[in-house]
């Protein structure tokens, strides 16, 4: 049987929460409804990061935060905030060195948990080495917003000279993740739901540019990196290989899962691979270059748990599959139709 | 290779060697939602002979549900009357009308759980009726009831339950009713089993019957079943072999059986797809109509239509897989559904989308 022809799901009249999944729809919404309005010559991919003017070694990047609650375990808006935008330039080769922060409040919002997700936000920034160099704040009436949204965006050098793009994999490249899927964004929605398991899940959020940085010595054999964020290692995957002629195959058992978030995952029929995180990074790296980089990754905190878990393969262009632990293969799609919004 | 892996290996070839000896195709009916997305996401279709086919039950709750319970629903929400309470694969269902609970969240009226333990706060911290869409199998039955009994115990007499439970057995036997139904033999489901116990499926092995074997969820649990269900109809047994002794007893639940004894009754009511099967559904007995949702709100029956071109009552009826269905992957994905085999993350559809459609 032949695989079904995925459709154009973007035909909706209006926007839906699916479309901020980091799932299909949003990929579809970007690459059809925003992105050829603002494609040029200079920038024709869709990266985490762009430079300030062609060959500049000065990175752009930015980032929306809507996280709702905006305090869980293992950290805050706030934190996610500068951690999240600084690793957007981290996996893009940059050193974060400047960012700016600003807030959208909602009338009634404690000044309190504002001073929290400040103070927490103060402390990852010095923790990056970055500096917030300007920022805004808006109030919006009760009811018209939710509690506190930052958008913030950041500079950085470039520390890596050879290109990290999709583009750049070949048949046979390891494909490398840096730690244990799925924390985050379980986290998160077991604050938010207040659910009956998962109290002893924390979130991964971490300042990813020491360990993507370990790999730099990799040279040319370093191809692609990414932050697995919304959807993802699943989406993450699938963007690697949407429209490529190479594809990926992964090994179920290989993939690093802490037993909490199986089990939670079990429990609420979810998949780690499709679960949000935020101090988690996907790497493709040359054929023979993987102990290296794994090695690289172990001496690292944030590494320690590195693992290769597949290969990128001429054999299914397009496609991301995955080897079961009983030896059987089904295909990981990018997440489709979950309900978990405002997770980052 | 692991040694998972290499035991595997070993059933694949032997399932290959039975599967030969039978000499023709044979289609297996997984009874269970959770066995037709694990069978695909553990690749299990993957590692099958062609010839062994596997064909989806009406095993998964949303998926057997009338359209026009939604409607009614929906219509609890819209006119104000009630909380709705429900879990989450059924707020996105569309009912006749196309439109789905999740459309009404902004009214506040809809609240999604996770565990109907969640019901009795939600009842305690509204003024309002609180009808949980109370959609099941035997497996979630029990704790339904319970989370309801607690309600009352505490006093709590607005929460009501609007029910669709449904019990496998009869279904079963309603399905091996029409001649033509094709099915060598069923691979019945882990966790209804465990409630129900082994015995609830002696009458498979009466005339017209088919062999079947319970069988568990992770991948070995799967291969070995279907070895096992292969064995059985290769020897013309009719027999049901537990392939899931350390969870499933003969008897079952002695304590979950009980309750729904003391507080189910059997109904026909509709099955989407297959219509109304005779005593195959389980309403509350008379000592609880003040927490029937039916009875104290006065719903109506609910009606079965399906889209347009929407298979799903074939498909539910392992008559049809979904490839077949003009919609799947095109008009209807988990992103866009038409039809509740795409919707429910238990349906065939889903599924098939999500993990391959190809074998």
């Amino acid at each position: 049987m032949r695989e079904p022809e995925k459709s154009p799901v973007n035909q909706a009249a209006a926007i839906r929460l699916e479309h901020g999944s980091g799932g299909a729809m949003s990929r579809e919404l970007v690459e059809n409804a925003i992105f050829p309005l603002f494609r040029s010559d200079a920038f024709p991919e869709l990266l985490d990061a762009g430079a300030l003017e062609a060959g500049s070694d000065l990175l752009l990047t930015t980032d929306g935060y809507v996280v709702d609650p905006p305090f869980f375990p293992g950290a805050d808006i706030g934190k996610l905030a500068v951690y999240g935008t600084c690793n957007d330039l981290s996996v893009s080769g940059a050193r974060p060195t400047c960012l700016s922060l600003a807030l959208i409040i909602e009338e009634g919002f404690p000044m309190e948990d504002l001073r929290r997700a400040m103070t927490s936000a103060a402390e990852a920034v010095r923790e990056v080495g970055a500096k917030v160099v300007t920022g805004d704040t808006k109030v919006v009436p009760r009811g018209k917003g939710g509690g506190l949204f930052i958008t913030s965006t950041g500079v950085g050098r470039r520390m890596f000279s050879y290109p990290l793009s999709p583009r750049a994999i070949q048949a046979g490249d390891g494909l490398i993740i840096s730690g244990p899927v799925g924390a985050h964004g379980l986290t998160v929605l077991a604050a938010r739901e207040s659910l009956p398991v998962g109290g002893s899940l924390r979130s991964d959020a971490a300042n990813l540019y020491p360990a993507v940085s370990s790999l730099f010595p990799l040279g040319s054999s370093l191809r692609f990196m990414r932050d697995a964020t919304r959807g993802g290692v699943s989406a993450v995957l699938n963007e690697i290989v949407q429209g490529s002629r190479m594809g990926i195959i992964v090994e179920d058992e290989a993939i690093p899962v802490s037993d909490d978030v199986r089990t939670v995952c079990g429990l609420l029929g979810l998949s780690p691979l499709e679960i949000a995180n935020e101090g988690v990074f996907v790497a493709v790296v040359a054929a023979g270059a993987e102990s290296q980089a794994l090695a690289a990754l172990h001496a690292q905190p944030l590494g320690r748990d590195a693992r290769l878990v597949g290969r990128v393969s001429a054999d299914c262009p397009g496609r991301v599959l995955a080897t079961t632990r009983v030896g059987g293969t089904r295909v990981v799609d990018f997440p489709r139709g979950l309900l978990l919004p405002r997770i980052c | 290779m692991s040694e998972e892996s290499a035991l595997a290996r070993q059933l694949v070839s032997e399932i290959g060697a039975v599967t030969a000896r039978i000499g023709r195709p044979v289609r297996l009916m997984e009874v269970c939602g959770t066995h037709t997305v694990e069978l695909r996401k553990q690749g299990i279709h993957s590692l099958l002979p062609p010839e062994v086919v596997l064909v989806s039950g009406p095993g998964c709750p949303v998926c057997v549900t009338p359209s026009g319970y939604i409607d009614n629903a929906m219509k609890l929400v819209s006119e104000g009357r009630a909380v709705v309470a429900t879990f989450g694969d059924l707020m996105k269902v569309p009912g006749a009308s196309g439109r789905t609970l999740a459309s009404l969240s902004g009214t506040g009226r809809v609240k999604m759980v996770y565990s109907p333990r969640e019901l009795v706060e939600a009842a305690r911290s509204s003024a309002l009726p609180v009808v949980f869409l109370a959609v099941g199998f035997e497996t979630t039955v029990p704790t339904i009831l319970s989370s309801l009994m607690d309600a009352r115990e505490q006093g709590l007499r607005n929460l009501l339950l609007y029910t669709a439970f449904k019990t496998v057995p009869p279904a079963l036997r309603f399905l091996l009713s029409d001649p033509s139904h094709g099915i060598d033999g069923f691979i019945l489901p882990g966790h209804v089993s465990v409630i129900i116990g082994s015995d609830a499926y002696a009458f498979l092995e009466e005339d017209g019957g088919r062999p079947g074997v319970i069988t568990g969820f992770d991948g070995m649990d799967m291969l070995v079943g279907v070895l096992a269900l292969l064995r059985l109809i290769q020897a013309g047994q009719r027999k049901v072999r537990n392939a899931y002794p350390r969870a499933v007893t003969r008897e079952g639940n002695a304590r979950a059986l009980e309750l729904m004894a003391r507080t189910l009754a059997p109904r026909s009511e509709t099955w989407r797809g297959l219509g109304a099967i005779p005593g195959a559904a389980l309403g509350l007995q008379d000592w609880l109509a003040d927490a029937d949702a039916q009875l104290v709100l006065g719903i109506p029956p609910a009606e079965d239509r399906e889209a347009p071109g929407c298979l799903c009552s074939r498909v539910i009826a392992g008559v049809s897989l979904p490839p077949q269905c003009g919609l799947f992957g095109k008009r209807c994905t988990p992103d866009d559904p038409v039809g509740p085999c795409m919707v429910s993350s238990e349906g065939t559809c889903a599924a098939w989308f999500r993990y391959g459609a190809s074998r």
